[in-house]
């Protein structure tokens, strides 16, 4: 029996996502796009002397994307951009269920709620998106795509 | 209520017996890919199994025995269709390299800087992309017949867009995201009578009306074994006799040849010029078992059971409040494209997997339709003859059930 995709926390991020806001002043942008499934955002962040101090999303998309995105820019509030490339390896390794949170130390905190996704394998470009549009803007790459 | 009998059909289908997530499988996505018969299953199997040969090649039993195998199912393709000739019947792997043969082979060969090339705003991208590389190298314009609200391409717009530079018609007989009919038969007697050449994309067509080539007098017409009940990998091309014999070949390579030699290669006659290969030899063995399954079905009384599955899908899901059809077409086929405000069609796709039911979420390849709709994608079930009313229950309960977790 795979793991419940829906759970609650995932349910009402997609209902209230958090920072989702264009970001005045962001020093990192970039845009995310699944041309599969049509989910579109734009990921911000201002950062300053390596500290990520603010993180933002807006778009569309389906609740697992959304949820993700909210979830992220939650998360990385206070990081440095080293830390924030951690948590995206972790996350990424958590996606395709390389990463069990139960088995070994990691930083993932409550995004360990996607850690079922893997056994919908379709789903996990849905929840990599924002993480993906997120590691552009680190590097400056304007637009990212996901399929 | 019609007499049609579903149900002896499903007997039919082994895949329908499966479970999924520990519920019984409802199968709608129809318009991506049918279920098989076991007839088509047994045929491909006895194939592999006792008959394995090229064709066209050996002089031995097993080769004599797959050739005349191969070119039965021709037969049974050219009947299908009312061709008047077998070797108008081209085999190709699907639909896609039909339009792609035609867009190559006919189009390099006859569309000349300037001309133009008339689509519809609901084709497949396979039937937009390959006139789209066409026009780049051939420098034609690509011209787009709008749709209306409901999903219906608008016919005085098509008739103000023909022209004297018109020199190519390509549409789709039946929309695979929005179930709409076009009335294809008006739409390329309009097309002849300006000389054009009509192209019919029949993926979804095929199994919606009898098809007769020679009253359609369509020109090239295509669709996909995998869409009729056949095996993936195979297709067809059906193109009138004038236009195959002056096109030049597709692609390069044996059994396409009469003769090769380092100075002069003559070209083998048709339908094999554009056979290049070993083709799908297995898979158009079992198109031919698919063939002669649907003509077993009486198509009068599968339409009426189709028009009553979609008549009351459609009343189903608009019973539930928040759903919104797309495509509302007079003329429809049964396909149920919707959306349900405040859930995402790949949430909804997932949440009534696990209750068993396999519907499309996505684009269906047609994103200019999207775009028109102004919505990023669309969850859709479409309906064969071997779907039922409890089927439709079973969905209608699983997008209730979603509505409840996403509270929508």
């Amino acid at each position: 029996m795979r793991e419940e995709l829906y759970q609650q926390t995932i349910l009402e991020h997609n209902r209230n996502p958090r920072n989702f806001k264009k970001l005045e002043g962001a020093t990192h942008v970039a845009e995310g796009y699944n041309p599969l499934c049509g989910d579109h955002l734009w990921v911000y962040m201002k950062i300053n002397g390596g500290v990520i101090e603010e993180a933002s999303f807006e778009g569309s998309g389906c609740a697992i994307s959304k949820a993700s995105a909210s979830m992220m820019t939650a998360s990385l509030k206070g990081r440095t951009m080293a830390e924030a490339q951690v948590l995206f390896d972790e996350f990424h390794q958590l996606v395709i269920g390389e990463l069990k949170p139960d088995e070994r130390p990691h930083h993932l905190g409550k995004l360990a709620v996607f850690s079922g996704i893997w056994q919908y394998p379709a789903r996990v470009k849905c929840a990599s998106l924002g993480w993906h549009t997120m590691h552009g803007a680190l590097e400056k790459t304007k637009s990212v795509s996901t399929e | 209520m019609s007499s049609f009998d579903a149900h002896r059909y499903r007997a039919e289908f082994p895949n329908l017996r499966i479970n999924v997530h520990g519920k019984p499988l409802v199968y709608l996505d129809n318009a991506a890919t049918t279920l098989k018969p076991r007839c088509v299953v047994d045929a491909v199997n006895a194939y592999y199994v006792t008959g394995v040969s090229n064709v066209h090649r050996g002089v031995h039993f097993l080769s004599e025995q797959a050739t005349a195998a191969f070119e039965y199912s021709r037969q049974v393709v050219r009947q299908f269709l009312h061709a008047p000739k077998a070797h108008e019947i081209i085999f190709t792997k699907g639909a896609t390299e039909s339009l792609n043969l035609v867009a190559q082979s006919f189009g390099r060969q006859f569309l000349k800087k300037g001309d133009e090339i008339i689509i519809s705003y609901m084709e497949h991208h396979s039937n937009i992309v390959p006139w789209q590389m066409l026009c780049e190298q051939a420098g034609c314009v690509l011209k787009v017949i709008p749709i209306n609200e409901r999903g219906e391409i608008i016919f005085e717009e098509y008739l103000k867009l023909l022209s004297r530079k018109t020199r190519l018609v390509a549409v789709v007989w039946v929309s695979n995201s929005l179930g709409t009919v076009n009335p294809i038969k008006a739409v390329i007697d309009q097309a002849h009578r300006r000389g054009a050449v009509v192209v019919i994309d029949a993926a979804q067509g095929v199994t919606h009306a009898p098809t007769n080539v020679q009253e359609l007098d369509c020109d090239f017409l295509a669709f996909s074994g995998h869409k009729v009940l056949g095996p993936t990998g195979v297709g067809v091309l059906y193109g009138k006799e004038k236009w195959l014999e002056a096109m030049p070949p597709y692609q390069g390579g044996g059994d396409m040849i009469k003769s090769v030699t380092f100075s002069k290669t003559l070209y083998n006659a048709l339908p094999y010029k554009f056979e290049a290969g070993t083709p799908p030899i297995a898979e158009v063995i079992g198109l031919r078992s698919a063939l002669e399954f649907l003509q077993t079905i009486n198509w009068e009384g599968m339409k009426a059971y189709k028009q009553e599955l979609l008549d009351y899908g459609t009343q189903k899901l608009l019973s539930i409040d928040g759903v919104r059809l797309i495509g509302t077409a007079r003329d429809k086929t049964s396909i149920l494209s919707f959306v349900v405000d405040g859930i995402h069609p790949h949430d909804l796709g997932t949440i009534v997997d696990q209750d068993g039911v396999a519907i499309r979420t996505g684009h269906h390849c047609t994103q200019p339709v999207m775009e028109f709709f102004k919505v990023p994608a669309t969850a859709r079930a479409s309906l064969a003859f071997y779907n039922t009313k409890e089927e439709i229950d079973v969905l209608a309960g699983a997008v209730v059930r979603a509505k409840e977790v996403f509270h929508a």
